[in-house]
């Protein structure tokens, strides 16, 4: 039994589409075209939702993203349920289903509701004050807010849409395509400009487009029809791109400006398959023309956010546009000239203006002169000073204002009505140019702040820039873009515009009332339900800092920012603290201006591309034989091979007795391989790593240490003699970029007299690592032609060779304390050469081992991992690694920082060796070490950096670092944990084969 | 997301780039003849300014070379760019 307001046939609604859409459980009907606040309000229905503190019924507000009240819940409990869609923004399509959010149980009966009555309880301030102490508490305060108070719901199933990214350079960006947008466009394209024209909307021409009214004129002709002449001829330009449905989100430096270009929101959901929902533009400007626009300002009075009022332009839209009615008793109330526009499209439609309210006193204009010959009632210098109606208004009261606007005199006037449009004129839309970081000044005499200073090539037109009217708009125009496109003429030079609004407006921030300030609640933050009250307070109790005052009443702090109110919130500061608007500076609008999906900010970044890997060429190999993997870096290593349900610990168990026993086989593909070649090569080597390295003999491997300039371990690897000039060094798999990066650093700034010349081909090569007492008979058999005897091919050295045809580099090198070979290939054999030593090492029971393993046998024989033993404050001395340290040369990076006074202290932690009490006890890394569990408090000594369970010396062994562990040989500490405490004794890093004998057997 | 003239491939997306922190300090040509002090200057302090500052930047993701750069930190806005070894403008 709902009422149709649709009141005449508009152009922009197709009334051959009805469309189905569901609000709250019930059916409604729309038509292709409209918004779901045009179709809801084209039902009579008003209150959509409930505010977020005293949960007052609220109703639609705006027509536009500036919403602060009717944001609904999409397709609740389904994967694609979005919460905080502005109902003034989503189009209806068939099969839409919304709800309010905000009220439980429902939005005609919301428990919340209480809090309105409860609000003398709740002023600014209210949660911090309240939920602050005593902390135990906050669980059930938390609980609490969030159940009664909650801003939507987020989906609980993984998003089934695509969205992606798309990057865009253009010459000129104009952002909005009302009729300044619009004419800027056409101005830039045709003048040869590669142009790019987006605009929020879903279709061209802001607010003139609807606007159908002798009052405006361009050349004799309605403006929208003169605009609609204009908008067919831009779609001609083949250098111009138009997006509609596409809002900025962000304005950066130079030019750098994010949108969402919205392609799928308004479809069926069937027609929605496999297409891309939403689509972020990178957007690269050269210049940006700023057309946005700006926002109707509300009116600050007691009870002026019932559902039924309205911005006086949002109902003309929905009049002109919609062709709605947003109520069959309207009141207007207004400062300036837009109530009569208002009034004067609905007179046209036929839809009953019951009066207007207008807070100026002696003033005359066209349009009002208009509305009197329409026998509209008007009062002229009176206010409203309350409105009456729980759900929807239906009453409001009106008194004459004083002379200077403090108060109001006389007596009250009631008016019935059931829909009341309000306008205190308008804010130009700035937030993109304060976003881009430039500056705005104050104009004292409508009360606005405009753009001042641009720090980019970028320029504000039409009411953004605070050109309201028509005439002001147009005939300001082509100079401006004249100067800004350094062009010459435009086609608007000589347009003749016929405008009837009278600029003057009677600005007053917070309208007076009968009532004491106390008695009353005048919203500023629909959304956050900030009243002027709580302004005043947050004052009273000495907050001043305009950003202060935000937080504190949280006023702009919902997801529209506060559109709407900020400026009113400034100003009711500004006059309760005595200063000057210009001077209290505005909040900062930050981006995104309105609110950007989560799916829109990843894009394609999801699932497997959410974070990019990297495979070795033997990465199929390991996947076929049932390898866990591991992220080191950005690669994916073989972690561990279990076999037959085998766990990690029992696969890393055998995989490691295999290789001490027979023989392992291992994927080294990620090192890092640095290519070094340059007649001063060797001199470059002598200077990044901390050992000499002159006299290294061409085909001969050498490992390195190479510290940070403060002395700090920081990667480490072997390298290899080539040639004369020619080196390979290896790094660790994470530290390969890091240290190319910094080797180049100290070859281009420090260096640069040396010649060198770096390559990264860690991709190139493909590194497989065979180790073990059978490596020999194993690899021998790969690489038949070379001889591997001890005297031709000793540990540490290096030779060329051949697999067949395949050219490969073997080096005779070793992480794991066994007999070790590493054959090089080009990056594409290298499963071949694997498959082939798997074929050949069959009969030594080969054992391909991942990292784990790798971990645990070089642990076995006390070789560090630089980051799991090292952090960025460990130096050589303090790993025992002294032996590397050249004392003989003269200088190397981190060189002097070894004697520091710092680094020569002696109780520094340094790297020792733990082996438990009790031999089957393996201690957890990280575990803090200690050496008097009854001091209080207990002193941390250091903690456990690498701990295993070797299956080779039957016993558990860790490596960690210890405050002076360098001197505590033999001692015991203590490892407390949770529920036990472990003894240790320190020991000796190198936990087997100390005499190096099976590297050389 | 600024945009930064690379003296060997032009204008490129701060992405692109990893700032390496103040130009125009030498490496002392012998540290070990350094008090702790001194050297505790060149490798630790560095100036923070709200302004103008000489910075060195490597083109990572591009041609990997290191350069200066003048920028204000106060708005991103870059002064001038130059190469390694090269002098400063001076105004
Ligand atoms: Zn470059």
């Amino acid at each position: 039994m709902t009422k149709n307001l649709r009141v005449k046939t508009s152009k922009f609604i197709d009334e051959t589409y009805k469309i189905s859409f569901k609000f709250n459980g019930s059916t409604y009907y729309g038509y292709k075209g409209d918004t779901l606040a045009s179709a809801l309000l084209a039902n009579d229905i008003h209150l959509v939702g409930r505010s977020f503190k005293y949960h007052r019924p609220r109703g639609i507000m705006t027509a536009g993203s500036e919403e602060p009240n009717a944001i609904v819940q999409l397709h609740n409990n389904s994967p694609r349920t979005e919460p905080n869609v502005r109902a003034t923004e989503i189009e209806i399509y068939e099969g839409l289903e919304a709800s309010s959010q905000n009220c439980w149980p429902s939005v005609n009966f919301d428990i919340g509701g209480i809090n309105n009555f409860l609000s003398p309880v709740l002023p600014a301030g209210f949660y911090y004050k309240t939920f602050m102490w005593p902390a135990s508490f906050w669980e059930k305060y938390e609980y609490f807010i969030r159940k009664s108070a909650g801003l939507g719901k987020s989906p609980t199933e993984p998003d089934p849409d695509i969205y992606e990214h798309k990057y865009i350079h253009c010459d000129v960006l104009v952002v909005g395509a009302g009729i300044s947008g619009i004419l800027a466009a056409k101005t830039a394209a045709k003048n040869g400009f590669k142009t790019l024209l987006l605009d929020e909307k879903s279709y061209l021409g802001g607010s003139t487009i609807y606007q159908n009214s002798e009052n405006f004129k361009i050349n004799n002709q309605t403006s929208n029809s003169w605009l609609e002449k204009e908008i067919n001829e831009i779609k001609k330009f083949q250098n111009l791109e138009i997006k509609t449905r596409t809002s900025v989100a962000a304005f950066h430096g130079y030019n750098f400006l994010l949108a969402r270009e919205n392609l799928t929101d308004h479809l069926p959901l069937n027609l929605r398959k496999d297409k891309t929902r939403h689509r972020l533009l990178k957007i690269r400007a050269k210049k940006v023309i700023i057309a946005t626009g700006s926002l109707e300002r509300p009116l600050i009075f007691d009870n002026n956010d019932r559902p039924g009022i309205l911005l006086s332009s949002a109902i003309e839209k929905y009049a002109n546009f919609f062709g709605v009615a947003c109520g069959e008793k309207n009141v207007l109330f207004t400062n300036n000239d837009s109530g009569y526009e208002t009034a004067s499209s609905l007179y046209q439609k036929g839809i009953n203006v019951e009066a207007i309210i207008d807070n100026r006193e002696n003033i005359d204009s066209k349009l009002i002169m208009e509305a009197e010959k329409n026998n509209i009632r008007i009062y002229k210098g009176y206010t409203v000073v309350n409105t009456a109606g729980y759900k929807r208004i239906n009453k409001i009261s009106i008194m004459q204002l004083s002379k200077d606007g403090q108060k109001v005199v006389g007596s009250k006037i009631s008016i019935a009505c059931d829909c009341l449009g309000i306008s205190g004129g308008w804010t130009p839309a700035v937030h993109l140019v304060t976003q881009s970081g430039g500056k705005l000044t104050f104009r004292d005499e409508d009360q606005v702040f405009i753009p001042d200073q641009y720090p980019s090539d970028q320029i504000s037109i039409g009411s953004c820039n605070g050109d309201f009217t028509l005439d002001e708009i147009l005939l300001s125009l082509p100079n401006k873009l004249k100067e800004f496109l350094n062009i010459k003429t435009t086609d608007y030079d000589n347009l003749e515009v016929q405008s009837s609004f009278n600029k003057s407006k009677r600005n007053i921030w917070l309208l007076p009332s009968d009532k004491v300030i106390g008695k009353t609640k005048p919203f500023v933050d629909y959304q956050n339900d900030a009243t002027a009250k709580d302004i005043k307070l947050a004052l009273r109790e000495g907050f001043r800092s305009i950003e202060h005052v935000k937080r504190y009443t949280t006023t702009g702090m919902g997801t529209d920012q506060g559109k709407l109110g900020n400026m009113h919130a400034l100003g009711i500061i500004s006059e309760t603290a005595g200063s000057k608007m210009g001077e209290l500076g505005t909040t900062t609008f930050r981006p995104p201006y309105t609110p950007l999906t989560f799916g829109t900010i990843v894009g394609r970044n999801v699932g497997e591309y959410f974070d990019i890997f990297r495979k070795t060429p033997i990465h199929d190999w390991h996947v076929k034989n049932k390898a866990e993997f591991e992220n080191v870096g950005q690669w994916k290593r073989a972690w561990f091979y279990p076999k037959d349900g085998e766990n990690m610990h029992d696969a890393v168990q055998r995989e490691s007795k295999a290789a001490r026993d027979s023989a392992g086989i291992l994927d080294a593909s990620t090192l890092g391989k640095i290519d070094i070649q340059g007649t001063d090569a060797s001199e470059f080597l002598n200077r990044v790593y901390t050992n000499a390295w002159s006299k290294l003999a061409i085909g001969k491997c050498r490992y390195g240490l190479m510290l940070n300039e403060d002395g700090m371990v920081y990667d480490d690897g072997v390298t290899t003699r080539l040639d004369e000039n020619h080196y390979i060094m290896t790094t660790t798999t994470g530290g390969a970029a890091t240290v190319l990066g910094k080797l180049e650093d100290y070859l281009q700034t420090e260096w640069p007299e040396l010649d060198v010349y770096l390559t990264s081909v860690t991709d190139h090569y493909a590194t497989v690592s065979v180790c073990g007492p059978n490596s020999r008979k194993i690899i021998s058999q790969v690489i038949p032609d070379l001889d591997f005897s001890d005297e031709n091919f000793p540990h540490m050295s290096f030779k060329n060779a051949k697999i067949g045809k395949i050219k490969c580099r073997v080096m005779r090198i070793s992480f794991t304390g066994e007999q070790s070979y590493e054959i090089n290939v080009q990056a594409n054999y290298g499963k071949s050469v694997w498959e082939k030593c798997m074929e050949v090492g069959k009969e030594f029971n080969i054992t391909p081992y991942g990292t784990e393993t790798m971990h645990l046998l070089r642990a076995e024989k006390g070789f560090i991992i630089v980051g799991q033993d090292t952090d960025a404050t460990m130096t050589p001395i303090d790993l025992q690694m002294d032996w590397i340290v050249s004392k003989k040369k003269y200088d190397f990076i981190g060189k002097r920082s070894l004697y520091r006074s710092d680094t020569i202290k002696e109780d520094r932690k340094q790297l020792v060796g733990l082996l438990t009490e009790n031999p089957d006890e393996v201690l957890e890394e990280g575990a803090q070490i200690v050496a008097d569990i009854k001091k209080s408090p207990i002193e941390m000594l250091g903690h456990v950096t690498s701990s295993y369970y070797s299956p080779n010396l039957k016993k558990s062994i860790a490596l960690g670092v210890v405050r002076g562990g360098k001197n505590m040989m033999g001692q015991k500490l203590i490892i407390p944990m949770e529920n036990k405490k472990i003894n240790v004794t320190v020991a000796d890093p190198v936990f087997l084969d100390k005499e190096n004998k099976r590297l050389n057997a | 997301m600024f945009v930064i003239n690379c003296p060997y491939c032009g204008e490129r997306e701060q992405s692109e780039f990893k700032a390496g922190g103040e130009a125009h300090i030498v490496r002392p040509k012998q540290p070990t003849e350094l008090s702790d002090d001194q050297w505790a200057e060149y490798l630790f302090m560095r100036k923070n300014i709200k302004g103008i500052q000489f910075e060195r930047w490597v083109h990572t993701h591009g041609c990997r070379k290191w350069f200066n750069v003048v920028r204000d930190t106060s708005n991103d806005v870059i002064k001038a760019v130059y190469k390694m070894g090269e002098k400063p403008p001076t105004n």
